[in-house]
């Protein structure tokens, strides 16, 4: 009898031991869940994520390729040389279709050399294989992170270290990843990756560290063409840019049919583009 | 100097066809060899439990024989699951916030409580219900210090009674029941973890979690042939026949609904060839043609399911050796074809641009954090666990047919 009761405070004691861990995670995650409310960001002190929303407008008609928004960026950012970039520029090149072919479009050749930034004053991507006249549309598409509503890259991280700001930004505790890759895997648009010095995840920030002082990102600031379009939902001025640009454009997002709803609007896109 | 050189190295490696996102030319995968044999370590431990469930809940008594040495086999493999994904962390010393503040929506932070729940839960209590009475017998007659871990193993409780053995074959009986759909949660969550990625055409897709799962049971049964083959070999024992042919019926029907299942996903993926299709097929036809169409699909699949097969049917007429030598070798192309499907399935969905206009080619290192040297030795860990573990619990004077209780039971059911 004496046995009986052995064994079942052995057992006793084996799951008092697991309860015991289970509310040491119980507690932890709600210790994180008010954590959140503090959460590290780049943000000054008296920035209220929720006064503002954020917003990315690109009228691809004004891009002209010179990938000065992409050196910014690194430059800003410190992101590492090598195929790590948070932003970049598209070259597509359209050719016309063959005579008799039946195709609506030629071949389409993307390309993006270094994403686009100049080198030594010199533009990054090369003189197209065409000739002027067996093309039929060529354009440049500055890409970012997408800011999108429903972030898969926010809904697989393991250890919630990205996050979506209430402000619309879309951001990255390096505190806190543990560089599982898991969200470089989830991102469709490619924006994300593995910082090698870090070794954390890295993205976009819309340059945090910059909107929540009042200041434009880094690419905004330089593009020379007015491409990019940055501005705040929350408080429109009359005349703002983004007003006029809705006004002016019909939109479109990227990848539309994965339902990741982007903040990061274009005009003027073209169907290559993804 | 050397940092130039490899530079132009790297850029004169033909790594890219075609347009992918600049931040996908990489040299190396995002997700590499360790995270090849991650899926494949934890498919044999639920191809394993399920295995020994046969002999447990379903009452196939042929199968006790190997009851014990599945279950311990797939306690080896359990104990080294989770090694391949700390050693791939950028941080592994965060490893614990997974654990200690799991993001609820990842299906990635709730692996690590499924994990936690089969092991401690359903594996080792029922190891430990299943080896209690002989752990008291073996503590008395065992001298030294084996005979002192036996003794810590009893965890104190020494009642070998008719009642107390009872009572333990109903709590092994019960946990082999929580155990089963356990074991298909473990898989199928690591299938879902590729599953859930919807960016991915190669990857997201609901068949993944099925496809895991039986593709485990499969790759379990044949560790299981393998290495009961293996350690019959070793002892110059005589294999059980029954046993044997039993374990080969089981693996050809898994292997069977297994084929069927992945030969249904890849007709689907071809007729409604969404967006992203061309790339899957240059997938098939270049990128993947040795791993997917050879390995994973003549030898991994097709050769066993013939060699297996024709036993079903002629399995009287073929002489016991040559059935023996097909069974071990259908066991070992098996375990080869799934270490291929995992390859196909987690580099596959690395090897093209999610722009679905390129394809990459890697450099897969051979030492460093990523590399196969460190995957090698991970893999190589798992089977000498099992080799301490045989020599502990189930050693030659052990008998490997130590389930004189579960065989008693099945007689008298």
């Amino acid at each position: 009898m004496k046995n009986q009761i052995n064994r079942r405070s052995s057992l006793l004691r084996m799951g008092a031991t697991m309860a015991g861990l289970l509310t040491l995670t119980v507690a932890r995650t709600a210790k994180s869940a008010v954590q959140n409310l503090f959460v590290s960001t780049t943000a000054p002190k008296g920035y209220d994520p929720t006064k503002h929303k954020w917003l990315m407008c690109i009228d691809d008609n004004k891009c002209i390729g010179c990938g000065l928004c992409a050196e910014a960026c690194k430059k800003e950012n410190g992101v590492p040389e090598g195929p790590y970039f948070r932003t970049w520029i598209e070259r597509y090149i359209i050719a016309k279709p063959k005579r008799g072919s039946g195709e609506t479009r030629g071949e389409v050749i993307v390309d993006s050399p270094n994403g686009g930034i100049p080198k030594g004053g010199v533009s990054a991507f090369p003189e197209p294989t065409l000739t002027k006249d067996e093309v039929e549309h060529a354009f440049f598409v500055p890409k970012l992170c997408n800011l999108c509503e429903n972030p898969p890259c926010v809904q697989v991280c393991p250890v919630g270290a990205t996050f979506k700001a209430p402000d619309g930004a879309v951001l990255i505790d390096p505190k806190y990843c543990i560089g599982c890759a898991f969200c470089v895997q989830a991102c469709p648009y490619g924006a994300r990756f593995l910082n090698p010095v870090t070794k954390t995840a890295e993205k976009c920030t819309l340059c945090y560290h910059r909107i929540t002082r009042n200041l434009k990102p880094a690419c905004v600031e330089i593009c020379p063409a007015e491409a990019r379009i940055f501005g705040d939902l929350n408080n429109l001025k009359a005349e703002d840019p983004i007003q006029k640009f809705y006004e002016k454009n019909r939109v479109q997002v990227l990848k539309p049919h994965l339902g990741t709803e982007p903040r990061v609007l274009y005009a003027a896109l073209d169907k290559e583009v993804r | 100097m050397i940092n130039e050189l490899t530079n132009a190295v790297v850029e004169a490696l033909p790594q890219v066809q075609g347009y992918v996102y600049p931040n996908e030319a990489n040299v190396h995968p995002v997700w590499s060899v360790l995270i090849v044999i991650y899926p494949y370590i934890t498919g044999l431990v639920a191809g394993a439990f399920i295995m020994a469930s046969l002999v447990r809940v379903f009452n196939v008594k042929a199968l006790a024989p190997v009851y014990r040495l599945s279950m311990l086999t797939a306690l080896a493999f359990l104990l080294c699951a989770t090694l391949p994904l700390l050693c791939h962390l950028g941080h592994p010393e965060r490893n614990y916030e997974v654990m200690m503040t799991p993001h609820m929506t990842s299906p990635m932070a709730i692996f690590g409580f499924v994990y936690a729940w089969y092991l401690m839960a359903v594996l080792l209590l029922e190891l430990w219900f299943d080896f209690r009475q002989d752990f008291v017998k073996w503590s008395k007659t065992t001298p030294g210090f084996q005979g002192l871990i036996y003794r810590v193993l009893t965890l104190g409780v020494t009642d070998v009674s008719e009642k107390s053995v009872r009572l333990d074959m109903k709590m092994e009986w019960i946990l082999s029941i929580i155990g089963i759909p356990s074991a298909f949660l473990l898989h199928g969550y690591v299938g879902f973890i590729f599953g859930s990625i919807k960016a991915n055409p190669w990857w997201g897709n609901v068949l993944m979690p099925i496809m895991f799962i039986l593709s485990a049971i499969v790759s379990g049964i044949a560790l299981c042939v393998f290495n009961y083959i293996v350690l019959i070999w070793i002892r110059r024992k005589t294999v059980d026949m029954r046993c044997l042919d039993a374990m080969a019926m089981f693996l050809f029907y898994a292997l069977l609904v297994d084929a069927v299942i992945e030969g249904l996903d890849v007709f689907h993926r071809g007729f409604a060839a969404e967006e992203g299709f061309s790339v899957l097929q240059t997938m098939i036809r270049e990128k993947l043609f040795y791993t997917l169409n050879i390995g994973q699909v003549g030898i991994g699949t097709l050769l066993p399911l013939l060699m297996l097969g024709s036993l079903q049917v002629l399995r009287q007429r073929v002489p016991e050796a040559i059935r023996r030598t097909m069974i071990f070798f259908s066991g070992a192309m098996i375990l080869f074809g799934v270490l291929m499907m995992r390859w196909n399935v987690v580099m596959g969905g690395q090897f093209f641009s999610k722009s679905f206009r390129g394809v990459m080619s890697y450099k897969t290192e051979f030492a460093g954090q990523e590399g196969w040297l460190l995957a090698a030795v991970i893999m190589c860990l798992p089977p000498i666990i099992l080799t301490v573990l045989v020599k502990l619990f189930l050693s030659e004077s052990k008998e490997l047919q130590p389930c004189e209780h579960l065989l008693e039971k099945s007689s008298k059911a």
